[in-house]
């Protein structure tokens, strides 16, 4: 049967993007950034996946104010990089994994998450971004991609609680799925930010720490923190955090099984306007 | 029944939910429209007679052609839709943001490397941080205007 491994959990600014493309990656303002994906990058070589399940948010790119799909799942053969204003990343086509996505999208509905179906869509810098971090400039991505799209730009956006159980509903769909193969699922976008108002600038690394914290040793006691939390203490932006709940959910010790292995974290200030923080864990 | 909004009392933010949604709809369409290069051409070359093409409000289109963000906001656009027009005029996310604030593109730079703005004083409406609307423009580039 197919399994998860291990969860990758990471920030994904478009500034990130820009300053890879642009060659700029070795600038004194950069460099302590990308230095912290150095291990992240070896250990995706050497804990290669089959699937990367990637929880991220658009940005006002699939999808316009026309349909607000709350959490749309890719089953697509692939996917372009799309052009977001400034013109498309220079990144490889994201290829898809229809036959494993589809029968996620099934099990899932049937657990009683009502997913929307996407068949046709680009993906933005949220997506494509995380992947750059883990796996560097690469001519092909290493394997095929499950995008997995959450509203977080219109509220009310999914509760940390009901991103958390989705997580877990997520693991019994691919623990279903007879072929046996090695899924990765990320969760994404973060950490303090805010991109608005007066209040614009917003960064609290006290709060982010801890919240990486009960990531780690408490995900369900952390499900359950409100949104106005985040919005308070991690800036109006700072709601995407609870994508990482629903990579979360999906690790093993959720369902019983033991504590993940904390194989590497890192927290640094700042990317443009956010605060970046990342995670690896390991199902034991 | 009226809805829960505790986000209302957090200074200096406006929560993009379904109501400012609703007032924002064609101003952030109008916003969208701009991912297509050649709108962003006819944009650019008459901004007035492009907007003029959507069904926005006359203080919403003042508020565009003005590039002020905090008003676009007040009148229900959302940052990452507003993003589009920074995008045409070749702006960053970061000078969009900065724009926000009142202070000039390298004080807000400055204040990100030193770690970013403090939530101190800035979690309600009626403390004494920098983002409460009694201490509004920050920085040089918002007193110049004064």
């Amino acid at each position: 049967m197919a399994r998860i491994t291990a969860s990758v959990y990471t920030s994904h600014v478009p500034a990130i993007g820009a300053a890879l493309d642009l060659g700029k990656s070795h600038e004194p303002y950069w460099q302590p950034l990308f230095a912290g994906y150095d291990f992240s990058k070896q250990w995706m070589k050497d804990n290669k996946p089959d699937v990367i399940f990637l929880v991220y948010n658009d940005h006002a790119t699939a999808f316009s104010l026309d349909m607000i799909p709350t959490f749309a799942i890719g089953t697509a053969d692939s996917y372009q990089p799309a052009d977001e204003g400034w013109g498309p990343r220079p990144v490889p086509v994201v290829k898809g994994h229809s036959a494993l996505a589809s029968h996620i999208a099934q099990s899932v509905i049937q657990q009683d998450f009502d997913l929307t179906i996407v068949n046709k869509m680009d993906v933005d810098h949220g997506l494509t971004v995380p992947l750059s971090l883990m796996c560097g400039q690469p001519e092909a991505w290493p394997c095929p991609v499950i995008p997995f799209a959450v509203n977080v730009v219109q509220y009310p956006v999914p509760s940390g609680r009901r991103c958390f159980m989705l997580g877990q509903a997520i693991r019994r769909a691919v623990e279903s799925y007879d072929e046996d193969i090695n899924v990765h699922i990320w969760g994404t976008g973060g950490m303090s930010h805010q991109l608005q108002g007066p209040r614009a600038g917003l960064i609290n690394a006290e709060w982010d720490n801890k919240f990486l914290d009960r990531l780690i040793a408490d995900p369900d006691g952390l499900s359950k923190v409100p949104h106005i939390d985040y919005v308070r203490e991690a800036g109006s932006e700072g709601i995407e955090l609870v994508m990482w709940l629903i990579a979360r959910g999906a690790m093993a010790d959720v369902a019983g099984g033991k504590p993940p292995k904390v194989a590497h974290r890192f927290f640094h200030v700042p990317a443009s306007n956010t605060a970046v923080g990342h995670l690896i864990l390991e199902n034991q | 029944m009226s809805l829960d909004k505790p986000y209302k009392d957090v200074p200096g933010t406006t929560i993009f939910d379904a109501e400012q949604s609703r007032l924002g709809y064609h101003l952030n369409q109008f916003c969208m429209s701009l991912m297509k290069a050649a709108n962003r051409e006819r944009f650019k070359a008459n901004e007035r007679a492009y907007l003029d093409e959507w069904p926005m409000t006359e203080e919403q289109k003042l508020a565009v052609l003005a590039r002020d963000l905090n008003r676009c906001i007040a009148l229900g656009g959302n940052i990452y839709f507003l993003a589009k027009i920074g995008a045409t005029d070749g702006r960053s996310f970061q000078q969009m943001a900065g724009s926000m604030t009142g202070m000039t593109e390298e004080e807000y730079r400055d204040m990100m490397i030193k770690g970013g703005r403090s939530v101190e004083g800035n979690r309600r409406v009626g403390e004494d941080g920098s983002a409460q609307a009694h201490r509004q423009p920050q920085g040089a580039a918002g007193k110049k205007d004064i």
